[in-house]
């Protein structure tokens, strides 16, 4: 039996610009069956300036990309004085360069937009004195020296700052697929710096 | 069979108590100070009864058990680090006199593996230690049955203090020392609870496996030797520094935190981990959880009572039935 896609020979060519046409369709459609999604990390700097932040967010909805999670080191600047934000997204594998397109437009700094996926994830506790080491630089240390993107954090400091107990904080880390394990043990040589434990889930489970 | 019984703490006692059950004699009983010794069959009840009544628990020395007429020796003394003594002389002593071992002490068989497997290779008695891994759950004759060639790891949680104190942190929101002071004051945890907390005890189960399954691709003793494993090899950490809010913030994320210790071949390790609250190792209470992971059958998982006299018993007499 002749599959549907071959056609007959004695049947009429095939219309190409119908089917060009329908294709466009399908990429029209946001999260549609047929298109993959692939999750993509852009490291921006922005002007101190009210509205700066929806200027950098407006072309990744406008384009129909999902905002996965915005870092947005506070209190941290770039060289050049402005802030680093850290936006991940997923979206078509066709609409990432209209997106970083329309962002130049608007005058947003793109430091680094990299289109690899940041395919695992690992979520991680860290029990010390959290706030007296500095969490901010124990966080900036972790993406720089491993790679992985703090997706979220959630800190648990009951007693406040200068207090003798132990603070904790849960942090999910996306990183590159297969790199997980490197992850860890990197987070883990940083947490020693500054007497910080590290309660991790075992190698290769979530 | 006939068994020599040493030791007479919660372990020692029960194999004592349950040996005739079994179909065993006890025919000596002893502990650091005393013994009771007899060809013919000890009464270990009575004995008992004087150990409990501050009285000794017989009129002979505690060397004249290691003497005594038996044929399987069961090591129950406290376990010891380093040399693993006096345990390990009363092993040598029983397999010098071609008589059989079966330890409920770790001692012997995390620190000086090797050593114990040689003195086996010249006697006509066999070494068997069901009871130092996981009290009554059968860990080590489930990864000898599956074969230990392809066993690629055994984790799991060990001990059931460290097990008590995280699951009731996390289901009471208390803290650490509150619910150490409570498993205290229940029997739980032992006045100096360091070598449970400290994951000392949970490290010295993995080194016995990790000997276990490196022993399956040694062909030599000396191999064995060069491979074996001490406490010293063991990654470890415990449960002390843990405060309540980092099983709040576990639990917020549908997690929860055990101390779970793994063997493989390449690597022992103890420490707290980040569990899924509702997995396989997140067994509240006392409980311990063993899973192997096998090349063929995939992954298993045991779990049961990992402490307790008569169930660290059965362990025992389950090696005794062993060597008949």
């Amino acid at each position: 039996m002749p599959s549907e896609s071959t056609p007959a020979p004695d049947e009429p060519p095939v219309d190409r610009d119908a089917d060009a046409a329908a294709d466009d369709e399908d990429a029209e459609t946001d999260g549609g069956h047929e298109t993959t999604l692939q999750a993509h990390t852009i490291r921006l700097e922005l002007v101190d300036e009210p509205g700066q932040l929806l200027a950098a967010l407006e072309p990744i909805a406008d384009n129909g990309a999902n905002l996965l999670s915005i870092f947005h080191e506070r209190g941290s600047l770039t060289p050049r004085g402005r802030i680093p934000v850290e936006v991940d997204i997923e979206c078509p594998p066709a609409r990432f360069e209209p997106i970083l397109e329309d962002l130049r437009e608007r005058g947003v700094n793109v430091i680094q937009a990299d289109a690899e996926e940041y395919g695992d994830e690992v979520t991680l506790v860290l029990v010390g004195h959290l706030v007296d080491t500095d969490l901010s630089d124990t966080l900036k240390s972790i993406q720089n020296r491993s790679g992985a993107s703090v997706a979220d954090i959630d800190l648990s400091a009951p007693a406040g700052a200068g207090s003798e107990a132990h603070s904790s904080a849960r942090l999910r880390l996306r990183a590159r697929a297969g790199e997980i394990p490197a992850v860890v043990e990197t987070v883990r040589e940083v947490a020693a710096e500054k007497d910080i434990d590290v309660i991790a889930p075992l190698e290769g489970r979530p | 069979m006939r068994l020599a019984v040493l030791g007479a703490g919660a372990v020692g006692r029960s194999v004592a108590e349950l040996a005739g059950e079994y179909g065993h004699e006890v025919t000596a009983l002893a502990d650091s100070s005393s013994a009771v010794v007899d060809p013919a069959g000890v009464d270990a009840d009575a004995a008992l009864a004087r150990k409990d009544a501050g009285d000794a628990l017989g009129d002979a020395e505690p060397d004249e058990a290691l003497a005594a007429e038996y044929d399987a020796l069961v090591e129950a003394t406290p376990t010891t680090l380093g040399d693993a003594e006096p345990g390990f002389s009363h092993l040598r002593a029983a397999l010098e006199r071609d008589r059989h071992v079966v330890l409920a002490n770790k001692g012997p068989v995390a620190e000086r593996y090797a050593d114990v497997r040689e003195l086996e290779a010249d006697s006509a008695g066999d070494v068997y230690f069901e009871a130092t891994v996981g009290g009554a759950i059968p860990v080590c004759a489930t990864v000898d049955d599956l074969g230990a060639k392809h066993v690629s790891a055994v984790r799991g949680v060990l001990n059931g203090t460290a097990n008590f104190v995280l699951s009731r942190m996390a289901a009471e929101g208390l803290d650490y020392d509150h619910v150490l002071a409570e498993a205290q004051d229940l029997g739980v945890a032992e006045a100096d609870p360091s070598f449970d907390v400290e994951g000392t005890d949970a490290a010295l189960k993995c080194v016995i496996v990790a000997n276990v399954l490196r022993e399956a691709d040694c062909d030599s003793l000396a191999e064995l030797r060069d491979a074996a494993v001490t406490l010293a090899d063991a990654e470890v950490e415990g449960i002390e520094h843990i405060p309540g809010s980092a099983l709040d913030l576990a639990a917020e994320d549908g997690r929860t935190v055990r101390l779970v210790g793994e063997a493989t071949r390449d690597r022992v390790s103890v420490g707290p981990r980040l569990v899924p609250e509702h997995g396989t190792l997140a067994v509240t209470g006392t409980r311990n959880i063993v899973e192997i992971d096998h090349e063929y059958a995939g992954g298993l998982a045991i779990s049961g009572r990992g402490a307790g006299g008569e169930e660290t018993a059965s362990a025992v007499l389950a090696d005794v039935a062993r060597l008949e």
